[in-house]
């Protein structure tokens, strides 16, 4: 489990943190989600160990990971968003970086490779974008670690990749592993991510799986536009309402009108999720 | 699958097993494929199915048994169906009645067009 207390983080003169709390359990598959700029990458940077909190703490299973003990950092992987362009292919660095992850399987990299249609071959500065992303995600997986942090990873896939990648996430996922997947691109994640982590400037408003959500928000797919909605939205063929769930009627989370809501009633979403 | 966006997607899950369960697909006694495979077969979260798992243990779909995993019901056919009739029943046809009402359709009508559809 991932727990953070009374974090304070700042880049040189820019807060990004200011005592906010946050824990992350086993078994699950977190969506980061946040407006340009709250910290999300900051946040994944932290818990991974390359960010030091400058007040407050961190720990993953027990461990600090800012003190980037061995025993801490072979099970965990964070995979940036930017793509790395090194003169070598793909197998070549998943073979240099694999030594240091003792569940590292040269198989299942293969594999996945396969799965993602990932050409073998080639070196990662003659990949396209999307294929380096995938060469990448490959690498990350088959290091098999419990921990597995994905910036943004679905950036510059195309269509049929996107649904590759949640096949292989929901493969990855078991009850002893903990993926955060940082991304603005929530279509691209819909129905994979549960819980939901939603940042704001400082502030957390959000850590709530789709059940403790659908209890207390209602989404309402509807002819019109209700007064009294958190946000409303003209979707094709008519609105889409998100209310407080005062009948206890079950409805199905849209994530986009959920984060709209939250940004528009961070205060009373905030204490309705209590 | 495609699934829509208004009905939670474990109830979309759960209707979709159900479907398969219908269809002969899965029988009686079989093994159902486990909350992992059909995760990855669809593309979402272990957990969104372990919801519409738990449903179908509950409504007495399917049941664990240890060292098999989920299997169907003897009588899960049957529980399905009526479950749907009685779906239909309650939600469907009060909307279908609003419609012959409103298109001002005699009930004449469709126990003639019942007859031939038959």
């Amino acid at each position: 489990m991932i727990k953070i207390n009374n974090l304070d983080f700042a880049y040189k003169n820019t807060q990004v943190f200011k005592n906010i709390s946050l824990e992350f359990k086993k078994g699950n598959i977190y969506g980061l989600l946040g407006e340009n700029g709250v910290g999300k990458t900051t946040l994944l940077k932290l818990v991974c160990g390359l960010q030091q909190p400058q007040y407050g703490c961190v720990t993953v299973d027990g461990y600090t990971p800012s003190l980037r003990q061995p025993d801490f950092l072979q099970n965990v992987y964070f995979l940036p968003e930017e793509v790395i362009t090194e003169d070598t292919t793909p197998e070549k660095f998943i073979q240099k970086i694999g030594v240091f992850y003792p569940r590292y399987d040269f198989g299942l990299f293969n594999k996945l490779m396969k799965e993602l249609e990932v050409d073998l071959s080639k070196k990662f500065n003659e990949l396209s974008h999307g294929q380096k992303k995938k060469a990448l995600l490959a690498c990350a997986m088959s290091l098999q670690t419990d921990y597995l942090f994905l910036d943004e990873p679905t950036n510059g896939l195309d269509i049929p990749s996107k649904a590759l990648f949640r096949k292989v996430i929901s493969q990855y996922c078991s009850d002893e592993t903990t993926v955060i997947i940082s991304t603005h691109q929530v279509k691209d994640v819909e129905n994979l991510i549960d819980p939901i982590v939603i940042l704001d400037r400082d502030d957390v408003l959000m850590n709530a799986s789709f059940a403790e959500i659908t209890d207390k928000i209602y989404f309402e797919y509807g002819p019109e536009r209700l007064q009294d909605a958190y946000y409303t939205e003209m979707l094709p063929g008519g609105y889409i309402n998100v209310l407080p769930n005062t009948e206890h009627l079950e409805s199905n989370v849209n994530i986009e009108a959920l984060f709209n809501a939250v940004m528009k009633n961070k205060e009373t979403i905030k204490n309705l999720m209590k | 699958m495609d699934f829509n966006g208004h009905k939670p997607i474990y109830l979309q899950i759960y209707d979709h097993v159900c479907e398969r369960i219908l269809s002969g697909e899965f029988r009686s006694g079989d093994r159902v494929m486990s909350v992992r495979e059909l995760g990855i077969e669809l593309g979402v979260n272990p957990n969104t199915v372990m919801r519409a798992f738990e449903r179908l243990q509950m409504k007495e779909i399917i049941a664990t048994k240890r060292g098999i995993g989920f299997y169907v019901c003897e009588d899960a056919k049957d529980k399905i169906l009526s479950e749907q009739k009685k779906d239909f029943m309650e939600m469907e046809l009060p909307e279908f009645f609003k419609k012959i009402k409103l298109y001002g359709i005699k009930i004449e009508e469709i126990n003639e067009l019942y007859k031939n559809f038959e």
